[in-house]
This record gives structure tokens, sequence and C-alpha cells, in this order.
């Protein structure tokens, strides 16, 4: 299996260069999703509260998430006033895209909790802060975390697309490969790479969700 | 943010083969041609999947996977093994569009409510008959949700393909690029944006037409709910 | 059309017997009611007859024919399906649905909407609701419509699965009325499963009473069931009052009338100069009738005015009102004990358990 030997060697030799653009990939992809997790949470409460801007959230964040990912990387230094070069343009790119995914699906999982369970809620005494925090957000967590999973699962990928313009991650074995007269081991070793980055912090968000969704294991388990 | 190439008149001239015209048409031509493939390949084992329940793993995994796949990568890829050129391009669109098609169909022919197709059982449909009257048009929306969704991962991927020698609006980018033209970046940038707003919002409208009012809720926006007229069908006081 | 269950057995690969060695013929042109508690095989048995469910061993056979022989499409076609929810389709308006057999006939589009909107009115709906979508109509609405929809191709078998169990209880009893007053212009062999006993009371001309695994406990007309259950089973699954619930089933005409002016304890009717009756004329002064009763009425109708009447008798009056005859409760009490004394004795001694509830 010359190949296979061909990977083995290619990976001997770049190892370092290979684990660097593995730990930016890393970085460039999780870092907007966590940032666009985070300001999803009280963006998908007014989604879901305040039905006016339902309309104006989707239609936005449906443009973005039109908008074809290395346009958008190109147009973003404009606006900003970043360089080209700079990696804040792909964080910026992402958390928009995921921040277009991500309300959407928060708002859609704070809906999906049953009305008559927090009107229980208040009817028991909760007030109103303690009942998003402690009941309706838990029960909204498997929407929520099911859009969490799209958005780092497709984070991951588009995070390649950056290195056409020159900045870092997984996507420079492909452009390497490109580079060197469309030489298949650095493409493979990153396809490989990207695939099982995607698929560990999928893993990573289930075990999350199983962590803090007990019930849904007990309903499972009847 | 420098707007003067695109408006450059010469730009927009219909004949020029490097004119935004053109290079639309190029873009929508490699768009449409990878998209009827995975159509042809994808929707009809969707459909089967999804109306016989046989091999539901392999449909929902190959949705999830494809989302995994970095579009660059497989593109390389292709080409690596292929060589340059249209084909391995496609083939490349192909391979990535597939997943969201195949997975949707799948998801909207389960969808139907068992209820649903009960009845058309009942009244005596063939199999065939149920999965394209029945299952089908009321699977329509999710279908075309992801029919939707894989367009745009085309049109995004077909832009990166430039970069490999293909034409298409992503030409501008990668030409502006190398010689720091920025305007010609935001120029490419911009009209593949609205080229992938405005097809979007094309198959939206295509969307509407083709869904049943009674699916899409349009029905129950309609003027006046039905209750309201209840035909006066008195109940009748118990004779027993 | 007779439909006859010959040994019919359904058993499912994990061993449970959903209906065992079935036998039993229904009428043509008649209510046959499937009822049970869930599980006792009501459903499966319903199914298999549009073979929506194939027997594991045994055959069912229509009018003489082994269903079996047939493609299950057509034969399908050729029985009105309603289901618990409708089942309409959804993406298609409500003429459309109503006219979904007659077109998978090969009937013109045009010819089918015609007469489904002509089935619409027949079901109590108006023909401006044959335009609207199923997600436009009330789920009474809905249940009409697949009334209709079963209707459509004239088919002379319907099958009715729990079909108004999913309606609260007010339309519910509208639809059973309007069931059975659509019976008697259009007489079809109809078979309809019902978990409800007073439901298959009701409606049934012969009620089906199917038991855990598949079992027939009972298969007889709902007068029988009340007067006469088979066994402790049947008994408990029809409930309390039964002697007082059956007496809908009998008519006041069985009894004989006694003459309007007969005193009954110091009490005489009094009636007006067209022979309206006024009230019951005694030592207390004039006394209220509590209702009248008309010819026709049943004898469950006539009890109660007996019970309500200061005179222990009900007051029957002709179609001008005029007061023609009375029912003395005494009379019915000889003519009840009577009755289901003869009842009783019919049946073989060995058939005859006594009951192991208390007397009510």
């Amino acid at each position: 299996m010359s190949f296979f030997s061909e990977l083995w060697d290619y990976l001997d030799i770049n190892h370092s260069s290979v684990v660097e653009a593995l730990t930016q990939h890393i970085w460039l992809a999780l870092l907007p999703v966590a940032i666009a997790f985070v300001l999803a949470l009280p963006l998908g409460w007014a989604v879901d509260r305040f039905g006016v801007f339902k309309h104006i959230a989707l239609t936005l964040g449906s443009i973005i998430y039109t908008i074809p990912s290395l346009a958008l990387l190109l147009l973003i230094p404009g606006v900003v006033g970043t360089s080209i070069l700079d990696p804040t343009n792909v964080v910026i790119a992402l958390t928009l895209y995921s921040l277009a995914l991500l309300v959407r699906t928060t708002a859609d999982g704070l809906g999906s909790v049953d009305d008559s369970v927090l009107q229980a809620a208040t009817a028991m005494g909760y007030k109103p802060a303690k009942r998003w925090f402690t009941v309706q957000l838990p029960l909204a967590m498997p929407v929520i975390l099911a859009g969490l999973r799209v958005a780092t699962v497709a984070n991951v990928s588009m995070v390649s697309v950056a290195a056409l313009i020159g900045i870092g991650g997984l996507g420079q074995l492909f452009t390497r490969g490109f580079q060197l007269g469309f030489y298949a081991p650095p493409i493979v070793i990153g396809l490989v790479l990207s695939v099982l980055l995607a698929l560990v912090a999928d893993i990573v968000i289930v075990l999350v969700q199983r962590w803090l969704t007990p019930w849904a294991r007990a309903a499972g388990a009847r | 943010m420098n707007f003067d190439f695109l408006l450059d008149g010469a730009n927009w001239s219909l004949s020029a083969p490097d004119a935004f015209p053109h290079r639309i048409l190029e873009h929508l031509g490699y768009t449409g041609l990878a998209l009827l493939i995975a159509v042809a390949i994808a929707f009809p084992i969707g459909m089967w999947i999804g109306h016989t329940g046989r091999g539901a793993f392999v449909a929902i995994n190959v949705g999830n996977a494809g989302r995994a796949l970095p579009t660059l990568g497989v593109l390389m890829l292709a080409l690596s093994l292929v060589g340059i050129g249209l084909l391995p391009v496609t083939v490349a669109l192909v391979i990535l569009a597939v997943p969201p098609i195949l997975a949707t169909t799948y998801a909207g022919v389960r969808a139907v409510p068992g209820e649903t197709v009960d009845a058309a059982r009942g009244v005596g449909m063939t199999s065939t008959q149920i999965a394209l009257r029945v299952e089908l048009p009321i699977a329509l929306p999710i279908v075309l949700g992801g029919l939707r969704n894989a367009t745009l991962q085309v049109i995004s991927t077909a832009t990166i393909a430039a970069y490999v020698g293909l034409g298409g609006l992503g030409r501008y980018l990668f030409d502006g690029l190398s010689v720091s033209d920025y305007s010609q970046v935001v120029a490419g940038a911009v009209v593949v944006a609205v080229l992938a707003v405005v097809v979007d919002l094309l198959l939206a409208g295509i969307q509407r037409l083709l869904v049943s009012p009674g699916i899409d809720g349009r029905a129950l926006r309609a003027p006046r709910r039905a209750s309201a007229d209840v035909a006066a069908v008195p109940v009748p006081q118990s004779t027993t | 059309m007779v439909i006859e269950f010959d040994s019919v057995t359904k058993r499912y690969p994990d061993g449970t017997v959903a209906v065992g060695d079935l036998a039993m013929t229904i009428p043509s042109g008649r209510i046959t009611v499937f009822v049970g508690p869930s599980g006792c095989g009501k459903t499966t048995s319903l199914r298999m007859i549009n073979r929506m469910i194939d027997p594991t061993s045994g055959r069912i056979l229509i009018d003489g024919d082994d269903i079996a022989g047939r493609p299950a499409a057509q034969l399908r076609r050729s029985i009105g399906y309603v289901i618990q929810h409708a089942g309409l389709f959804p993406h298609r308006t409500v003429v459309d649905n109503v006219a979904t057999v007659p077109v998978l006939q090969g009937m013109s589009r045009r010819t089918a909407r015609k007469r489904a909107y002509e089935l619409l009115e027949l079901v109590g709906l108006t023909a401006q609701m044959g335009d609207r979508y199923p997600v436009q109509l009330s789920g009474g609405q809905q249940q009409r419509v697949g009334v209709a929809r079963a209707l459509a191709a004239d088919p002379p078998v319907m099958l009715m699965d729990e079909p108004f169990s999913a309606v609260d209880p007010v339309v519910r009893e509208g639809l059973q009325s309007e069931l059975l007053r659509l019976q008697g212009e259009i007489g079809k062999t109809i078979v309809l499963v019902t978990h409800d006993i007073d439901e298959a009371i009701k409606l049934g001309d012969q009620v089906a009473v199917f038991a855990q695994g598949g079992r027939l406990a009972q298969y007889a007309a709902p007068e029988e069931l009340l007067a006469a259950p088979a066994d402790d089973f049947v008994a408990g699954l029809v409930g309390r009052d039964r002697g007082y619930r059956g007496l809908s089933f009998a008519e006041g005409a069985e009894l004989a009338l006694r003459p309007v002016d007969t005193e009954l304890d110091g009490l005489r009717l009094e009636v007006d100069a067209d022979g309206r009756p006024l009230g019951w004329r005694g030592a207390e002064g004039l006394l209220p009738t509590e209702g009248t009763f008309g010819a026709g009425a049943s004898l469950r109708a006539v009890t109660d005015l007996t019970i309500l009447s200061p005179a222990g008798a009900a007051v029957r009056v002709d179609a001008e009102g005029r007061a023609d005859g009375l029912i003395l409760q005494s009379d019915l009490a000889d003519h009840l004990r009577s009755r289901q004394r003869a009842r009783l004795a019919a049946k073989a001694p060995a058939q005859r358990e006594p009951s192991a509830e208390g007397a009510g």
C-alpha cells in the first residue's frame, strides 16, 4: 500500500505544521460558535417572546446564511476595516453564520416548551427570570443543542475555505496539496482530520446534552 | 469598500466572456448541472427509503456525514483523483449536494402522519400511488427546503472552484486577490451574494407555487375559519 | 353483502394471538358493532376485512367469495373505510378528498367532484366547505368528510374504526345520530369498532363483544346483551342499570292502553274542551301530569313518565295533543316481568349463569 506509506511519510515529516494547522482550525471553528451561542440565548429569547422580532431576525438570518462563505469572508474586511489576511475576519464571518442558525433554533427550542408547564411554574410562584433559567431553558435544551451541533459541524467544515485567502487552519493542507500538483496525502490527511474534528465536537455536545437533560434519558429507557 | 469595479459598465457588457453576465451564466450552469445530477440520484433513493422505511440508517447518517465534509477538501480530492476540468468539479459538487437532498427527502416522507398513509391504503391506493399522490405532496415543504439548502451549498462551492481554474463568479475573487485589486474582489463578492439571495428567493417562490395551501398554513390565514359558518345541523335531543 | 369470518386467526411472530379462531357472520344491510377493551382484537378483525391485515389462517368471505383472491387495492376501493381523526389528505381540498375513490376508479374529476359536493350535503356540510382544506375544518367536520369520502364510490360495505372517539361528547352524539339517519336512507352493511359500550348499544343492530385474545364472548342484538349477558365479562363490560337501559329497545305500544277516565287512587285525569290533558284532579287539587308521550315512544320514556306521574300512569296523546289512553305502572310491571322471564327461559340452562354482581 504505497499510498498509505506516502501518507505516513508526509505526516512524519510535516507533523508540526499539521498540528499547528489543526490547532488554528479548532480555534477558528469553535470560538465563533461559542460566541454565537452565548449571543443567541438573549436574542433567541427576544425572538420567542416578542413576535415582532421574529420576522426581522429570520429574514436577516436567512440572508446571511445564503451568502456564500468566501464572499462573506471577503466583504467583511471592507465593512469592519481589518486587513484581508486577518483571522478576525473568519471569526466574524463564522459568528454571523452561526448566529443566523442559532438564533432561529434557540427561539424554536424555547417556543417548543409546553405552555402548560410554564404556566404551572408561574402558578407555583416562580418569578420570570428564575422560570426562564430553571424551567424553560433546560426544557428547550434538546432543540437548542441540536442546532448547536449543526452549527458546530458546519463551522468546522467552513473554516477550511479560509485557507484560500491565506488564513490558517486545516484548509492549508488542501491548498498545499494543490500547490504540489494535486498531491493527495496532505489533502487526505486534511479531510480525515476535519471530519474527525467535526465528529469529536458533535459527540462532545451529545454527551453534554445527556448530562444536562437526564429526564430525556429516563424517557428513552422506558 | 471600493465599488468601482462593480459599477464599471464595461464589466457588465453582454458579449465579453470576462464580464459579469457571462460569468453569472457560467456559475449558474455549473450549479444547475450538479444539482440536476444530485437530485436524480438522491431524490429517488430518499423517497424509496422514506416510503419503505428500509435503510433509514443510511439516509440519516449520509446526511450528517455530508455536513461534516469540508467543501474545499472534497474539491481538491476529486481533482487529485480525476484531474482538472469540469468533470471532477461537478463530481465534487454532486457529492456535496447529495447528502442534504437525501436526508431531507427521507425526513420529509417520514414526517407524513402514519394515519394519513393508513387512510391512503384504506381507500385503495397502490404503493406507488401512495408515494406519489400522498407522501410526496405532503413532504414537499421539507424536501424543497433541502433542495434550497443544497443549492446554496453548490453555489458557494462553485465560487471556490475558481481557485482551481474554473470560471464562474469566483474568478473575480481570486483574480482580484492575486493583483490586490480589492475593488474587483468586492464586486465579485457582492454579485455572488446577490445571486445566491435571488436564486433562493426564486426557489422560495417555486415552493410557494408547488406546495398545497392546505399544508403550509396558507389556508389558515384565509379570511374565515370554517367553524364560523357551520351548516345548521341541530344537535338532536336524546329520544331514548 | 354478507361478510363471513371462517375460523380466522391472527398470530404475530412474537407469539401474541390478536384474533383466535373467529367464526361469525355479519348480516347484510345492518350495522354490526365490534366492542371490547384494548387489545381484544376488534380492530384487527375489522382491518382483516379490507386486507389491511392478512389473517394467519382461516378465510374471510364477502358474499361467498374469499377476499384473499382479490388484489388488495382493488378490494379496498369497493369498501368504505373511516378511521379515527378522519385521516383526510391535508394537501387536497375537502371536495377532492371526497372524490378520491371515484377518481381512482377512473371517473372523470369533474363528475367525481359533482358527486362529492352532493355527498357533503348528505353528511350535513355545505358545498362551500368543499373548497376548503381539511386544516380549516373542526374535528367533527373532518370526521363527516371522512364519512363522505367513504361513501363516494357507493360501496356496499363500510368499515369504521373508532370513528367518533376523537371528538367531544356533544359532537359525538350528533355524529352518531347522523349515522343512524344516514343508514336509514342508504342501508349499507356497516362494521363499526368502538371501545364504548353505550355507543355499541346505541348504534348496533348486532353487537359482537370481544374479550382478550380475540375471543368472541357474545354476539347478539343489543337488547339481548343488556337482558342476558353471556358471562361475567360481558356483564361487567355492559355495566350497571342494564334493566333500565334495556327499556330503550321496547316500544310503549306493546302495552295495553287503559281508558283516559280510569280513576287511580282518588285521582282522575282532567281534560279541556278539546280533550287535551290539564292535570290529575284529586283531593289536593289539580296536580300536573309532568309530561305526555306519543305513539312510538320507547318503553323507557313511558316508564319514566309513570314514575313522574302523581297517579302512577303515563298519559298518551294523539297527533293533535288529545289524551287517548293511559299506561299504568302496574301493567308495566307485569309486562316487564313476564318478558324477562320468557327471555331468560329461552336460553339453554347451561348458558344461563347467575351474575356475580348484586341486584344492581
